[in-house]
């Protein structure tokens, strides 16, 4: 069929960038410094250590991803709601602050949360007993969700844009209250967009560790840490890869639970 | 405009009136999930559908709001896409230039932001050899980036336990100093000390050099500091900053302890790390090159760092002090080397002996302001500088500093594991 | 009721907007700052903005970031766009595997993909521009196919079958009836790969070639020993120049549509 001729240049191009390094990783991940096969690498997310540093890579994710998804839903909701010109001129304003290298942003935080910095500075002026936001994992979470926000926000809102008003309207026509609307129809709707903003938010949090460390002062240990490390400063690539390893079987099976339910509900709601 | 708005809706209204019946009866069916019965029934709607008229609507999007962030993103795409497409053809043929490795040019791998320059551009315009700047922020990643032989380095400039592992691996290569003119001006005291690495000065030529120590205000700490044990002290919880890299992290415990920096007794690591363990519920943070920002601002009273970055803070806020405890610490230092990859081998040894030039040298320490082996600039200093112990310790201290070695991969996943049980604890 | 709604709706924007710009304004106030580090005030100054223009070094940066960035977000978004076309005409399964593949550049930590596309393609290029360039590519690719594929799974197959049954090409009638529905999830799949690029250290870092800079590996380098303020006034220029475009069209396209709708 000719639609499907269209998918030639990515296959090639996934198979070249994607799948061949992603052979070297599990072949990196599966063997021993000599070559031998083993699967020592990959079972070494056992060890405490990292056990440890996989479930905090997870809550940080999760909390992330959560917290993103309550501000940015909201957020996309009332936008798509907009009945003035210029929607996409406010969006792009949402989307604008990633353009500043994330570094950057990062260190300017800094400057926001630490001990003598501006919150602490405006606490103080009103005679308020300073806060202790810096090196914490509340800290971390701030800019975690910084960071990723962006993320979560623009695709929620391409979604919600593409609901049809009538639908809305019908649904009130038919007694719905505005509640039961949001719940019956919106929500179910924008499943596609939170899917997809879940994604892009909740994978590459799970390997973060910069955040971590600027802003966590690096006293808790993150899978991204312990892989970085590894490659870096201990040159085990085959624990490192092997790390890796686990770490993306874990976001393929959570990935695939959501895509299921997505298109149970979705493919029924939309075809 | 208002109006326009509301008369809109009611046309569109009007119009989909139809479709929203084609909603529900297409859900209904959806619910016996009769697929043939679907399929005609589909066939029929596509007939409906058209008569209708909904064709004519296709191009506008079902919505208001959204027809108009639509043309809003799709103008915006549009005049971006044209005028980064002509910023790229203006630019295409320069990079054309700069792409790829080629042989005629010194390929030069430093650490990042530690040369001034304009020397580089002197070196070009007195020898005529054309010169490739590339920069690097860990010597981890240097060594990485080298080892998969993607670019043919000439040069690079690198950290102690760094050069004696490549020379080791036998990626160095000796340098030929006949011909050098300016080598004299280095110190022979630096030379001894780099012979930890390099026993018989073949293969390293000094660049710069620093210590680690502690970096504290005095506003917030009134005792001396002289001894690593501050760190341990439970008032100040909270308020130390410890250095976030391995090896400068057990340097703390392990002179502390009395033991050598270059240890490999696993013993005294794991008691080291024990202390450590201990140290961490103290610790504000594990931070690098955050740390003199962090102690310039006054988040935080003491703090390990590197000698280059206190003489910046300390310049920036004059209630911080810098100090070598008694015990001793790690001096390191920076040097170039010629690694076996290099093609232009006679360029790279002009190159050092250029850096070794008391002109260049000196505007380089004044770029970096970190110390400097060059006897020459230092006679040319003013007394202030060439007393700042934080820039050039005393000789008493500097036998008190070890440098580092390198101590094999063994060893590397030793500290390793030690970091991340650390880290997890 | 409706009015408050309407009000604290208004504010919640607002209240967001302001907690994603805020670090940006420290940014701008740290740019007319006259000290190299960020926490001390030093009196104002424009001079990191003179010297910025004199820096050569950051000028072929910001021209190398520039021409990298949107070459490899158009080459991403049209291989991203057209790969998740065919993918909606397959069965469930195939779409499944194909968007999973899709999925691994960002799976993997920056680290591990850097090195395994480094170590690829030392076996068969030259580390240089084109490196960069397929190495950015790859990993904007999967934030085009995320932001494309939900968009296109909203278009009405319908509408579509109907044009072709009234005798349209294939082409013609995916150009009329489904590129306007599915336009702003491409738009934003190529923003999204353009700041994925534009942000990028370590990829770039083990891709790039000798001598060549972006504006994020400069960034880092520069760590070290303390960012060059400049950086921050490079960041404010790029930041108000953007605003200016955006709102300059913004303008265009309402002007534009206010016209539209008088028929």
């Amino acid at each position: 069929m000719f639609r499907k001729i269209l998918i030639s240049p990515y296959v090639v191009w996934a198979l070249g960038f994607i799948i061949l390094p992603l052979f070297m990783v599990i072949g990196y991940g599966m063997t021993d410094a000599d070559g031998n096969f083993t699967l020592e690498n990959v079972l070494a997310i056992a060890d405490s250590v990292h056990y440890k540093a996989f479930a905090n890579s997870i809550l940080l994710a999760l909390g992330t991803t959560i917290i993103c998804l309550v501000l940015a839903y909201p957020l996309a909701y009332i936008l798509s709601q907009q009945k003035r010109k210029g929607a996409g001129f406010v969006i792009m304003l949402f989307i604008l602050p990633m353009w500043i290298n994330f570094l950057l942003r990062i260190l300017a935080l800094q400057m926001i949360l630490s001990n003598t910095g501006i919150i602490n500075g405006i606490l103080g002026f009103f005679g308020l007993p300073a806060q202790h936001i810096m090196y914490t994992k509340g800290a971390i979470l701030i800019g975690m969700v910084y960071d990723y926000l962006p993320f979560m926000i623009l695709p929620v809102y391409n979604v919600m844009c593409k609901i049809d008003q009538d639908v809305i309207e019908a649904a009130q026509d038919l007694g719905a209250t505005s509640v039961i609307t949001f719940q019956k129809v919106i929500v179910p709707l924008s499943m596609p967009g939170v899917v997809s903003g879940i994604t892009m938010v909740f994978i590459p949090s799970i390997s973060e560790f910069v955040v971590a460390d600027i802003l966590g002062g690096s006293k808790i240990l993150l899978l991204g840490n312990v892989i970085e490390q590894e490659f870096n400063l201990a040159n085990n690539w085959n624990l490192g890869s092997g790390l890796s390893l686990v770490l993306m079987v874990f976001i393929i099976i959570s990935m695939a639970l959501m895509n299921r339910n997505k298109s149970e509900e979705g493919d029924a709601m939309l075809w | 405009m208002r109006k326009h708005i509301i008369k809109n809706q009611k046309y569109h209204w009007q119009q989909s009136s139809v479709r929203q019946k084609i909603f529900l009866f297409y859900k209904k069916f959806f619910s016996y999930k009769i697929k043939i019965a679907l399929k005609i029934k589909n066939t029929l709607l596509r007939i409906r559908t058209c008569t209708v008229g909904i064709m004519s609507q296709m191009h506008t999007s079902p919505t208001l709001e959204c027809s108009r962030a639509h043309s809003f993103f799709k103008k915006e795409m549009l005049f971006l896409a044209l005028s980064f497409a002509m910023l790229m053809t203006m630019t295409g043929c320069q990079l054309g230039s700069t792409n790829g490795d080629s042989d005629d040019a010194l390929i030069i791998f430093n650490y990042g932001d530690y040369i001034d320059r304009d020397t580089i551009d002197m070196f070009e315009e007195e020898t005529g050899i054309e010169v490739k700047y590339e920069q690097y922020v860990t010597p981890e990643d240097m060594y990485t980036k080298y080892q998969s032989g993607g670019i043919n380095y000439d040069l690079i400039c690198t950290s102690d336990y760094m050069i004696e592992k490549m020379i080791l691996e036998g990626e160095a290569q000796e340098i030929d100093t006949s011909d050098m003119n300016y080598l004299s001006n280095i110190d022979q005291k630096y030379f001894d000390f780099c012979q930890t690495f390099d026993a018989e000065n073949q293969y390293a030529v000094p660049y710069f050099f620093g210590t680690v120590g502690i970096l504290y205000n005095t506003e917030m700490v009134d005792e001396e500091v002289d001894s690593w044990s501050i760190l341990w002290e439970e008032k100040y919880k909270n308020q130390i900053i410890m250095e976030n890299s391995v090896r400068d992290a057990f340097i703390v415990p392990l002179k502390w302890m009395g033991y050598s920096i270059n240890t490999t007794d696993q013993e005294e690591l794991l008691a080291a790390q024990s202390l450590l363990m201990e140290q961490k519920s103290l610790l504000a943070a594990y931070l690098v090159d955050e740390t003199r920002d962090a102690m310039i601002s006054g988040d935080a009273a003491l703090s390990v760092i590197y000698s280059g970055d206190a003489t910046v803070a300390i310049e920036e806020n004059e209630n911080l002090a810098y100090v070598i405890p008694k015990e001793g610490t790690n001096i390191w230092f920076d040097c170039w080397m010629i690694p076996s990859s290099a093609t232009y081998k006679e360029a790279a040894e002009q190159f050092i002996d250029f850096m070794n030039r008391p002109d260049i040298a000196m505007m380089n320490f004044e770029y970096v302001w970190y110390g400097t082996p060059n006897t020459a600039v230092y006679d040319e200093l003013d007394e202030e500088t060439q007393e700042d112990a934080t820039i050039f310790p005393s000789d008493d201290i500097m036998d008190q500093c070890e440098v580092y070695q390198y101590l094999g991969e063994e060893m590397d996943s030793l500290y390793s594991r030690l970091w991340k049980e650390l880290k997890a604890y | 009721m409706v009015k408050a709604k309407k009000v604290a709706a208004r504010c919640y924007v607002a209240m967001i907007g302001f907690l994603l710009y805020a670090p940006l304004m420290i940014l701008i106030v740290c740019s007319f700052n006259d000290s190299k580090t960020r926490t001390v005030w030093g009196g104002f100054t424009l001079h990191w903005y003179t010297d910025l223009f004199q820096n050569e070094e950051v000028l072929l940066a910001v021209r190398t970031t520039l021409v990298l960035t949107t070459s490899a977000a158009l080459i991403a978004t049209v291989i991203g766009t057209l790969a998740c076309i065919a993918m909606s005409a397959m069965g469930i399964k195939m779409r499944t595997v194909m968007q999973s593949v899709a999925n691994i550049p960002l799976l993997n930590s920056e680290m591990v993909t850097g090195i395994a596309i480094m170590l690829l393609f030392v076996h068969f290029m030259t580390l240089g521009f084109s490196s960069m360039l397929i190495a950015h590519v790859t990993i904007g690719l999967p934030y085009v196919i995320l932001n494309v594929m939900p968009k296109l799974q909203q278009v009405d197959k319908n509408l579509y079958e109907a044009a072709l049954d009234l005798g349209a090409h294939p082409v013609y009638a995916f150009v009329k009836v489904v590129l306007p529905e599915i336009s702003s999830g491409i738009i934003s799949g190529f923003f999204f790969a353009f700041t994925i690029s534009m942000d990028d250290f370590v990829v770039t870092y083990f891709t790039k070639g000798a001598g060549i800079n972006t504006i994020s590996t400069m960034l880092y380098q520069q760590l070290r020993r303390g960012i060059n303020p400049e950086m921050y006034a490079l960041s404010t220029i790029l930041l108000f120049t953007i605003l200016i475009l955006l709102a300059v069209i913004n303008r265009l396209s309402a002007t534009r549509s206010i016209e539209e709708t008088e028929y």
